[in-house]
């Protein structure tokens, strides 16, 4: 079954989008292969996941052709990299909004060719993709919108600004009054940008609409959350979070259907006493940065050791969904405050002070019933890699099992990471 | 008998308990498969149960061992039964260094290993004992004779090979420079322990506890008496070996 398995190929598609179309061809059966090896060869899958595994297989065909059809009525096709940026807004426009994050050590290279080794994967991944012409989401989006997060991302939206329009969002690193100010002034000059390249007006009711979506897809996957929560759990980490990073391309609603549909089957799953990989496994949670597709390294040396991660602490993750935004909100001024409300409450480690994010992964690890975090930052990443003393004292404060990891996309230190995460594992098992 | 095997990356170490006390131990050269390495020294012997450790543990599951346990797990069984009521081990191997805690029943209660860089390992010492002329018998002896302390800055291996080719362009002693080596890699292991929060006593295992002048120096930073077993190099096999007598 494994082998049967294959991302299809558009080749026309690709051309016609100016991509490097035989390079692409090769990374798209690299990563066929490698999806096959890490998920498709799990045992006791969900059958609810088969929808997810289409995802992936149509990921470089089928969704872009979506996409195109969406650029040809008039509708902008936003990239993004951060969850600070608003895409209720972009849906309220009628656009779609994509995650560009990069999680592939393929496209590094590329990244290297221009900017500094030193910095965070992530980066030089998404950008990588661009520069080698190698990701058809990139070719395929109207513009890019960065944000002010980080010093790597800040800086090469610069240099990305050379190859693909990108607009910048300052997102501020405090939470003061005048900070929050700042902020909302940002969101309205966003839907401004928006709206400019949409060629309409966000009525009220079309912000509304968005809201109601993407709160509904929020809810979902809050849904799916706590049912890993469950003891035993009825879904792989893997899986879980295969299904958070698709949560980036898909179009919303179809994707929340889904995702619920999934979530139905694993509550029949919980009465049926069914438990993924088994009864007793390990149960890990994982908190840090992001784990960009097709970044499945640490999920697969864990599950591959048998325990199982229960919770990812992450903007692929808890961040993206954990808050809401209150509908209530009736004037186009109350609505975006409202939204601008939900998106302060997300704590990513580029902010200071960020006590939020401590007591947030102490609070996660309760209620995943996990029974250790392994803390995960990517290699150069300051702030999170910063932060990581804080979680550190609070995991020893709480007598929690803790281990950090810093790591980048290389195969280079799976082995001491095998050995890292299997010692952790046995500290845990006693 | 029990048969702990720990299957490094430069050597396979071999420790055989018949229940009650070591009976046999044996190292050799890793080669290109050291599963197979390992295979050839358990040959002789009937074992009950055979556990691998170390980087080739999973390999030896392949092929023959019982159960596998990693190296932290092995070396704090292994200490813990030469030194009952022991806190802390540091543990440095070939190609890595590690600091352990361990609780009052002697499990593992925390612990860190260098990332990625042959910095503070054994490998280090060998590379710089070989830019010096030393075996690494005479490297640490020699460092011991320094009377007086200069200082390598780099932890690359790299650039600390340069570093040391420009004081031996200097003039400076031999056996002061082996000094500074061997004081950058205490201080890197002095860093490890101050970050885990060591408690005592501490205990030094691996082949590179058989250095005097790393014992001395790690006293030093420590200002206390460091536990060196008798055989610091088979502790993971020791270790793996006991884990065996309880399955
Ligand atoms: S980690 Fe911070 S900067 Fe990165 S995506 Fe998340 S919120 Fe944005
Ligand atoms: S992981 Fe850290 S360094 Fe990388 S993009 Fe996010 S905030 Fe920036």
């Amino acid at each position: 079954m494994a082998t049967e398995f294959e991302i299809k190929p558009y080749p026309e598609l690709w051309a016609g989008l100016d991509m490097d179309v035989p390079r692409f061809d090769k990374a798209r059966l690299m990563l066929g292969e490698a999806y096959a090896k890490t998920y498709l060869s799990q045992k006791n899958r969900p059958v609810g996941m088969a929808y997810f595994d289409t995802m992936i297989a149509e990921i470089h065909g089928g969704r872009i052709q979506e996409l195109l059809a969406a650029k040809a009525e008039g509708r902008p096709v936003i990239g993004t990299f951060c969850v600070y940026i608003p895409e209720e807004i972009v849906l309220a426009a009628g656009g779609i909004c994509v995650g560009l994050c990069g999680g592939s050590q393929g496209s590094v290279p590329d990244a290297e060719k221009i900017l500094p080794r030193n910095i965070c994967p992530m980066v030089k991944s998404a950008f990588g993709f661009k520069a080698g012409r190698i990701c058809p989401y990139f070719q395929a989006v109207d513009f890019v919108y960065g944000e002010t997060t980080c010093d790597a991302k800040k800086k090469t939206w610069e240099i990305l600004d050379t190859m693909v329009p990108t607009y910048v969002m300052e997102i501020p690193q405090l939470k003061r009054q005048r900070d929050l100010d700042l902020w909302l002034a940002e969101v309205k000059d966003f839907k401004t940008k928006v709206e400019e390249v949409a060629g309409r007006t966000i009525t009220e009711t079309d912000l509304a609409a968005a809201v109601k979506i993407m709160n509904n897809k929020r809810k979902a996957l809050q849904r799916l959350n706590s049912l890993r929560h469950h003891n035993p759990t009825p879904i792989s980490g893997k899986d879980g979070l295969l299904i958070e990073q698709i949560a980036f391309y898909d179009e919303p609603m179809r994707f929340t259907k889904k995702v619920n549909a999934l979530c139905d089957e694993l509550e029949e799953r919980i009465k049926a006493g069914v438990a993924v990989p088994t009864k007793n496994a390990i149960r890990v949670m994982v908190a840090g940065t992001p784990m960009a597709l097709p970044n499945w390294k640490i999920h697969n040396l864990v599950e591959g050791a048998g325990a199982v991660i229960v919770n990812e602490e992450s903007c692929i993750g808890t961040r993206y969904f954990k808050d809401l935004i209150d509908e209530s909100a009736a004037t186009m001024d109350t609505m975006l405050a409202a939204l601008t409300d939900r998106y302060k409450e997300i704590d990513c480690s580029c902010f200071t002070p960020n006590d939020e994010r401590i007591t947030q992964v102490i609070k996660e690890f309760r209620d995943s019933h996990a029974q250790g975090i392994i803390n995960y930052s990517l290699q150069f990443c300051h702030t999170y890699n910063i932060e990581e003393i804080r979680i550190r004292q609070a995991c020893e404060r709480e007598k929690i099992p803790y281990l950090f990891i810093e790591s980048d996309y290389s195969a280079e230190d799976v082995g001491q990471l095998q050995t890292r995460i299997e010692a952790f594992l046995e500290q845990i098992g006693g | 008998m029990y048969i702990g095997v720990d299957l490094g990356s430069r050597t396979v170490k071999m420790a055989v308990w018949d229940g009650e006390r070591l009976v046999e131990h044996r190292i050799e050269p890793s080669g290109f498969e050291p599963h197979r390495q390992a295979e050839k020294m358990i040959a002789d012997y009937r074992a009950k149960v055979v556990v691998a450790t170390g980087y080739g543990r999973h390999l030896a599951a392949e092929h023959f061992a019982d159960a596998v346990i990693t190296e932290i797990k092995a070396h704090a069984r292994g200490i813990s039964h030469e030194f009952p009521g022991c806190a802390t081990i540091v543990d440095v191997g070939g190609q890595d260094s590690k600091v352990i805690s361990l609780d009052a029943a002697g499990r593992v209660s925390n612990f860190q290993m260098n990332d990625k860089c042959a910095a503070g390992t054994g490998r280090f010492l060998e590379i710089m004992a070989a830019s010096l002329a030393y075996t690494l018998e005479e490297f640490g002896r020699a460092a011991l004779t320094a009377d007086q302390e200069v200082q390598i800055n780099s932890m690359c291996t790299v650039f600390a090979e340069s570093e040391v080719i420009s004081m031996k362009n200097r003039g400076i002693a031999r056996e002061e420079i082996a000094r500074a080596v061997h004081s950058s890699v205490a201080d890197r292991l002095a860093g490890m322990l101050a970050r885990i929060g060591h408690g005592d006593p501490v205990a030094f295992s691996g082949g590179v506890a058989r250095n005097p002048c790393m014992v001395e120096l790690l006293e030093k930073r420590l200002g206390a008496r460091v536990l060196v077993p008798e055989l610091p190099d088979i502790t993971g096999a020791l270790g793996a070996a006991l884990h065996g007598t309880g399955m």
